[in-house]
């Protein structure tokens, strides 16, 4: 059965290179350019092992080997799909006994370019460890306990993210999380990089932490055996061991729910009694609205990407401004950012109707008048931004430790807010743009973004800053004369203009949403 | 205000639906093409036509879903594109083809759909219970209905237009993927709804169900009214299938798919 899975594996591969001329140009290049690696790393490895001591090559072959085993771990997850050729789901209608059909799977995805590099790599540390050879046998035997390692891990880690996938919650969930790492890459690669002085002080020590991880254990022993640490060696073994039983476990597990349940599940049953976010707004067409759009923000992760890098946004901009004007200036900008994250949050509502898309219709069909529909929608963003606001101005005063400049931040927070609320309740009664559509990954850019869609976004934008502007100056004003008076007028500025602007949005949009309803609903229609 | 519409009812009601000359024409497509249609107070209204002849369109302009180019459109005497917000409140409308607000319960998109319409919270609760209940979704009420299967789905969209007791119910397909069983008890709240003086109007191209459970019908092709009266005047002595056939037209008659046998 093991000897038919490996004949399939490559009866596939052999059939996709005919297929067309440029699978085997492709074949060719990848394994070209994995040859060219393994000759660099085998001569790089003897080269280190003939100058280098047992601490050294150590440490270069347990970070590089736990970088391998992270890669293998990582890549399925971002590519799903990545290798899909012998997908456990495609042998759900054969019964293979699960022991066999692990073996299979995992010695055939050792065919391939990646697999063939993986283990050669692995089991060539042992060219490092030429002065020393029991490290050197150790090694060979590592290293293919460490390339099994990585297969099974990203075995494990695939089968374990498609029977979670089948879920939709993890779909949902999964979109946007990838989203905070993108947002922080820049400060977290110069925090790294700046809070590293010397590396050749920091790596051997992450090395000697790592190896003692399921990561770098096993790339570890042939370093311990070559100073003659056996005891070490024997524990590492031990949890390189370890850690591989529990990958096959994890991965059988997972295999044998794959192989059970259908491609798609939902949640499970729940009855009534739960109505979130509609027991506690007002029962009324407005309080309805809002509840339901609260329920989305949360529910939608169309909605609840906004709602997380909102608040990154100010972070990134204090990054930012901490490398160019120093520690004093975080503060200031923590809270006057906070008024940039609350408008990012308000203005999400622009694209309101496009987000409902045909679901829309509902509020057509009952006859919601525009008050009321877009009143809701602004209070439940309102109810978001707000607070999101007011935290960062007030944790802003409280780390500059200047109390005189939070009136003004909170008057920029209040008149943000309501300009972007205003702002998007007219534009969003008028234009429709093109978005994701509901169920869809907030990542997912749609082709046709139109010009409208650009322009109304730059609208809003440049109109925010038009309508903040008095406010702004204000508060500024306050921040560089030290005067009270200023921050507290920036303060009332904020109040009673952001509350005009909510007001007249409300208005102009309902206008509007009476007279445009059915059109809307049109524009919406194309896109489904 | 329009009782010089002509009216078929027999009790001097003014017509639960009546469209005069809607037509709407979508680029070069002509979608409808000026219809007239009086469904009378009290009846349960069949709307039949082949895929694509303007069923949908036609009743999404008469539910002020969709702004006709043309005509007029009377709900009970109102004015639909007048008085959208009076009209709206006689109807209660199951859309096809239209996403749901699926991220919600199916107990809360029913009471969502309750507190739009201005109803007050009580009897919206008292409500959605019965028609949870009474649409078999009681046991599903706190899940997504985006992981609704495609019947459930029906129903609780159907639930959605029950709930504020309207006086013209207008359903586009509302027994597509809908259980047998379900799709009996959906027949017999219609039943029930038309005997105590509601007015239902259903489309399908699903002809015997139409025969069945209607007592008025309209075939519609292309973009026109082809017949329409009780589903006895219209049919005649044939079957409605049969009648359907021959107005609308485009039967193949050739003996095509020799192959298709299994000696």
């Amino acid at each position: 059965m093991v000897a038919h899975l490996l004949r399939l594996k490559l009866a596939l591969l052999r059939n996709s290179l005919k297929r067309s001329p440029w699978q085997l140009v492709g074949l060719i290049f990848a394994a070209l350019y994995g040859l060219g690696v393994l000759g660099m790393l085998l001569v790089g490895l003897g080269f280190a092992g003939s100058v280098g001591d047992a601490g050294f090559v150590g440490t270069m072959i347990v970070l590089s080997g736990s970088a391998l085993l992270l890669g293998w771990l990582i890549i399925p997850v971002l590519a799903s799909g990545l290798d899909m050729t012998l997908d456990p789901a495609r042998f759900v209608t054969y019964s293979i006994p699960m022991k066999q059909l692990l073996a299979g799977l995992a010695l055939s995805s050792f065919i391939g370019v990646p697999g063939v590099v993986t283990l050669v790599a692995a089991m060539g540390t042992a060219v490092g460890w030429w002065r020393y050879p029991g490290a050197a046998v150790a090694a060979v035997l590592c290293g293919a306990l460490g390339a099994l390692t990585c297969i099974i891990a990203s075995r494990a880690i695939t089968a374990a993210s498609t029977s979670l996938a089948s879920s939709r919650r993890f779909k949902d969930v999964s979109g946007i999380i990838v989203l905070v790492p993108l947002m922080l890459m820049g400060p977290i690669i110069a925090g790294v990089s700046s809070g590293i002085s010397d590396f050749s002080v920091y790596l051997p020590r992450l090395a000697t932490t790592i190896a003692w991880t399921p990561l770098g254990a096993v790339w570890a022993i042939p370093a311990d055996i070559a100073v003659g640490a056996w005891g070490p060696a024997g524990l590492k073994l031990l949890i390189a061991l370890a850690t591989l039983a529990v990958l096959t476990w994890v991965w059988k597990l997972c295999l044998v729910r794959a192989l059970v349940t259908p491609a798609f599940s939902g949640g499970g049953r729940r009855t009534a009694g739960k109505l979130g976010f509609f027991a506690r707004f007002p029962q009324t067409p407005t309080g309805a609205v809002a509840a339901r759009c609260l329920t989305y923000w949360f529910r939608d992760p169309r909605y609840s990407a906004g709602l997380l890098i909102a608040p990154l946004i100010p972070l990134v901009m204090v990054f930012g401004s901490s490398q160019a004007g120093g520690l004093e200036a975080v503060g200031p900008i923590l809270s006057y950012a906070g008024a940039f994250a609350a408008f990012m949050v308000a203005w999400s509502i622009s694209a309101d109707i496009s987000y409902d898309n045909t679901a829309f219709a509902l509020h057509l069909a009952t006859g919601v008048s525009g008050k009321a529909d877009r009143s809701g929608r602004v209070m439940a963003a309102a109810v978001l931004a707000l607070p999101l606001g007011l935290l960062f101005a007030v944790t802003g005063s409280v780390v500059a430790g200047d109390w005189q400049i939070m009136p003004g931040a909170l008057g920029l927070v209040l008149g943000a807010t309501g300009a972007g609320l205003g702002l998007a309740s007219v534009f969003s009664s008028r234009f429709t743009m093109v978005v994701p559509l509901p169920g869809e990954s907030p990542m997912k850019s749609k082709p046709g973004n139109n010009f409208t869609t650009v322009l109304v976004q730059l609208a809003g934008f440049a109109g925010a800053g038009v309508l903040a502007a008095p406010i702004a100056v204000l508060a500024i004003i306050g921040a560089v004369t030290h005067l009270p008076l200023f921050t507290w007028l920036a303060l009332a500025a904020g109040m009673g203009l952001g509350a005009l602007y909510v007001f007249l949005g409300i208005r102009m949009g309902a206008e509007q949403y009476n007279k445009r309803g059915p059109e809307l609903l049109q524009a919406v229609s194309v896109d489904r | 205000m329009n009782n010089s519409l002509g009216s078929t009812s027999t009790d001097g009601r003014p017509p639960a639906l009546s469209i005069r000359g809607l037509s709407k024409h979508f680029g070069e497509k002509i979608a409808v093409n000026s219809i007239d249609l009086d469904v009378p107070a009290g009846s349960f209204y069949g709307l039949v036509g082949p895929n694509g002849a303007g069923k949908t369109t036609s009743l999404s302009m008469a539910t002020g879903l969709l702004r006709p180019d043309a005509g007029q459109v009377w709900v009970h005497g109102v004015d639909v594109w007048q008085n959208p917000l009076e009209s709206k409140r006689l109807m209660g409308l199951l859309p096809d083809g239209v996403r749901l607000f699926d991220r919600l319960t199916g107990e809360q998109l029913v009471t969502y759909a309750g507190l739009l319409r201005g109803m007050d919270k009580d009897t919206v609760a008292e409500r959605v219970k019965d028609l949870l209940t009474a649409l078999d979704l009681g046991k599903d009420a706190g899940t997504l209905v985006v992981d609704y299967s495609a019947g459930m789905t029906k129903k609780i969209a159907l639930a959605s237009a029950l709930i504020h007791a309207p006086s013209l119910l207008v359903l586009d397909e509302p027994f597509e993927s809908v259980d047998p069983v379900s799709a009996a008890n959906i027949r017999d709240i219609l039943h029930n709804y038309v005997n105590s003086g509601g007015t239902v109007i259903v489309s399908s191209h699903v002809m015997d169900l139409v025969q069945r459970m209607c007592d008025h019908v309209a075939v519609i092709a292309a973009g026109r009214v082809l017949a329409a009266g009780t589903v006895d005047e219209v049919r005649g002595e044939m079957s409605l299938e049969d009648k359907f056939v021959e107005l609308v037209g485009g039967r193949n008659q050739a003996t095509g798919l020799q192959w298709l046998r299994t000696s």
